[in-house]
């Protein structure tokens, strides 16, 4: 395959153009992903920040969320950050009654965990597998993770304070998620660390 | 960066606002109305004491909510909850902070607290939205600490014609900047009377450096459209839901009408969609036209 697989950003609601911007920069085709035939032509598919529960109702009043999950039982690898990361978990507290997900990686998160705006934070993380320095991770109103199944592989936890040990970051074969925001931040280890998990699978 | 949490910085603060884009941000006055909201699909809701037909309408002092009033709210739904404080009136601001609202919004749309200066935003943990008329007035309050820019439009009347102003004249200053030799940037940092390095950002990046929303006016689906397409990141919905041309809407009509303009903005280079939304959603809310306001009573000339 050549060298630049095409990627979607999923482009129902929330922070579309920062991923595309880092997509680029780590070598890949980018585009938004507003139909079935934008998501019938791209390789790998990232679930951007924003409110799930919005991305959710969108997604069911468009018909993507059965193609959707389609996709990702096909093995499209897909990359969650933040409300992406909830749509891509199989169970979440604190959700409403009628939000449906894409699921796909076993694991329990909540919503809003960290706490509300006030809340939200920035610091640096060790992150498995992205080589170099600490990478420097956005939190805002973030979910994290409660539980994970025997598959899935933590890339990252929170070192210190009061929510040290925290797992905030998670690869199941070709599904990637993390509570925090890589799109925010210019820094494109993360999203060059998806653009070859596409790669490998495609 | 920091081994340590640190809270409040700009991009946790600007962040904030990028996960807002492509949403409506809806004004709600009950936990009612905000649970409404939260099912139609808004990105965020706005909790103020009276929407700003009714606030026209009555006049007097406009003042921040009654905190037991933004608790029920807050403690209503999962997503984002805002609120207003009057232009300057820090403590009213301190006071949305420490209720844990995640937004402020330094509203024209209150009566102001002070006509000489806004708020020091930049002293907040939590992220300021500002309303602007122009680019000039854009910078100011980015200057100041806003996270989040929204056009003022004239709230209240149900009349987009002065939302639509606002965002064409901050995107013709901002086309104006981005094709002037580095050398002009000083002469028009002074006539925009905003801070020289701002002045410079904007024009290397072509847009603003935080999040520009549409706000004012708005109350039809293809309101929103409009304002989408003409470069809005998102949308504020103020009395355009929750009021109907007979005054009160009722429940059901309300949730239509908040889904219609949800879809709308999601959808605003899609004709075939927005007619769609656009049937049968009943009479929208009382429209005032802006020129029969006199001068002294519009709104957008708060904030300087």
């Amino acid at each position: 395959m050549s060298s630049a697989p095409l990627i979607g950003v999923l482009a129902l609601q929330g922070g579309v153009r920062e991923h595309l911007g880092s997509l680029v920069h780590a070598g890949a085709h980018a585009i938004a992903v507003h139909s079935l035939e934008d998501l019938e032509a791209v390789q790998g598919l990232v679930i951007p920040g924003g409110e799930s529960t919005v991305m959710s109702k969108l997604a069911i009043q468009d018909g993507l969320i059965e193609p959707l999950r389609a996709a990702r039982a096909t093995g499209l690898p897909m990359f969650g950050s933040c409300a992406g990361m909830i749509m891509l978990a199989n169970r979440v507290s604190d959700a409403r009654e009628d939000q449906e997900f894409i699921g796909g990686i076993d694991i329990a998160v909540r919503r809003n965990a960290f706490g509300r705006q006030v809340d939200s934070f920035e610091m640096d993380l060790e992150v498995q597998g992205i080589g170099g320095t600490a990478f420097p991770a956005v939190f805002i109103r973030a979910p994290w993770v409660e539980e994970v199944g025997s598959e899935v592989q933590i890339l990252s936890t929170i070192a210190a304070g009061p929510r040290a040990g925290t797992i905030v970051a998670v690869q199941q074969g070709p599904l990637l998620a993390t509570s925090f925001h890589p799109e925010l931040t210019g820094d494109i280890r993360i999203h060059a660390t998806f653009v070859e998990i596409v790669r490998q699978y495609a | 960066m920091s081994v340590e949490p640190l809270v409040g910085t700009d991009r946790v603060k600007r962040g904030m606002a990028e996960m807002l884009k492509g949403g409506v941000i809806m004004d709600v006055v009950t936990a009612e109305q905000a649970k409404i909201a939260e099912e139609a699909g808004a990105v965020a809701v706005m909790a103020l004491e009276r929407v700003p037909a009714d606030i026209r309408a009555q006049g007097g002092v406009s003042r921040m909510s009654d905190p037991d009033m933004i608790d029920g709210i807050i403690n209503a739904v999962s997503i984002p909850v805002m609120a207003k404080a009057r232009i300057g009136h820090f403590v009213e601001a301190q006071v949305i902070q420490s209720l844990k609202v995640d937004f402020i919004d330094e509203s024209e749309v209150l009566t102001p607290a002070d006509y000489t200066n806004h708020i020091d935003k930049k002293k907040f943990t939590i992220p300021f939205v500002c309303g602007a008329t122009n680019l000039g007035e854009a910078l100011r309050r980015i200057n100041e600490g806003a996270a989040m820019i929204r056009s003022k439009g004239e709230a209240g009347t149900g009349d987009v014609s002065n939302a639509v102003t606002h965002m064409r004249t901050i995107r013709k200053e901002i086309n104006r900047l981005s094709t002037m030799a580095e050398d002009e940037l000083y002469v028009a940092a002074k006539e925009l009377q905003a801070p020289y390095d701002l002045v410079v950002e904007v024009a290397r990046l072509g847009c603003l450096p935080v999040v520009l929303f549409t706000a004012g006016g708005i109350a039809t689906p293809a309101d929103a459209a409009m304002m989408m397409q003409l470069g809005a990141d998102g949308v504020f919905v103020g009395s355009g839901i929750f009021k109907s041309g007979s005054g009160v809407a009722s429940n059901e009509d309300a949730l239509r009408r908040a889904k219609a303009i949800v879809r709308a903005t999601r959808h605003f280079n899609e004709p075939d969609v927005i007619a769609e939304v656009s049937r049968g959603l009943g009479e929208a809310m009382v429209g005032i036209n802006v020129a029969d306001i006199p001068v002294h009573h519009r709104l957008e000339d708060r904030g300087w």
